[in-house]
């Protein structure tokens, strides 16, 4: 295994950790308080948060198709499946900007919300915020080894990399999608 | 990493058996979103969210992040360490969290 890959693997192991703090904290904190808000209706709020998961797994099926493609050294393909991957990830951020403006439209704020404790604001866009953070990087990350593997000046081995990086992006987002979206939905 | 060395790592799923793990993904999505719907005890309800998110990581790691196909000796020093972090987690955090409940005014 080249060095690249392992490292990799360490800062996937450490950002997990991190995200299993937040999360296990919210858990805690989602259970102890009784008045825990339920904003999220079916429409916009719960088909948007679904539609962003299945548009980010289908961001990471594209980028599987790309390190497929790079191994097979497909230069042109690959960086056409990077492109739908950044595409993916720029869609999933957009929907969930609509998603916190809308929020913010309500009343919400990171330290306050009209429906119940005002702990809700500071864990949802805290570990939606953090998770987003992480995919705009991930684009740009994507963008740099599209255009550098595209030029001959990055190896299969840095797309698998960057492919690796992506899916933990999206491994995340099956926790949080649940976790902070359908533990409270307003039925 | 030499070219032979890599491609001697780059074994892994075909196109069709990721599209399949893709497939259960969306479906297991479509598990929780009804799942959601039903009304359990919010104990109960994080339960099988967390349950059926570990199973939809165990897919991402196997296949999309190559895991299965990866040397024995990367898993066995990635996840049995991940694991114990976050038992630690539980152990040191849980009691001291819920002691602090009965300490809350009513």
């Amino acid at each position: 295994m080249g060095s690249k890959k392992l490292g990799m693997w360490l800062f996937i192991v450490s950002d997990t950790l991190t995200f299993s703090v937040l999360l296990i904290t919210y858990s805690y904190s989602r259970l102890t308080n009784p008045d825990w808000p339920r904003p999220f209706p079916i429409n916009p709020a719960i088909i948007y948060s679904t539609t962003m998961t299945v548009v980010l797994l289908a961001s990471s099926l594209t980028m599987v198709l790309a390190v497929m493609a790079a191994q097979r050294n497909e230069r042109s393909k690959t960086v056409l499946w990077m492109v739908a991957t950044m595409c993916g990830g720029l869609l999933f951020t957009g929907l969930h900007l609509r998603e916190w403006f809308h929020l913010f439209e309500e009343g919400a704020t990171i330290t306050g919300n009209p429906w119940g404790t005002p702990l809700f604001g500071a864990v949802f866009f805290g570990i939606t915020g953090l998770h987003m953070t992480h995919v705009m990087i991930g684009v740009i990350y994507l963008g740099i080894v599209a255009t550098g593997f595209g030029r001959g000046k990055f190896s299969a081995e840095d797309v698998e990399v960057n492919g690796l990086y992506w899916h933990f992006v999206d491994l995340v987002w099956m926790f949080v999608f649940p976790m902070i979206y359908l533990m409270s939905v307003k039925y | 990493m030499n070219a032979e060395a890599h491609a001697v790592e780059a074994h892994g799923a075909s196109v069709g058996t990721n599209v399949v793990v893709w497939v259960g993904l969306v479906a297991i999505t479509g598990l929780e979103v009804f799942l959601a719907y039903e009304a359990l005890q919010p104990t109960v309800m994080l339960s099988i969210l967390v349950a059926l998110s570990v199973i939809k990581a165990a897919l991402i790691m196997s296949y999309f992040m190559h895991l299965k196909f990866e040397k024995f000796t990367l898993v066995l020093w990635i996840v049995p360490a991940m694991i114990f972090c976050i038992c630690m987690m539980f152990i040191f955090f849980f009691p001291e969290a819920f002691r602090l409940l009965t300490m809350r005014p009513h």
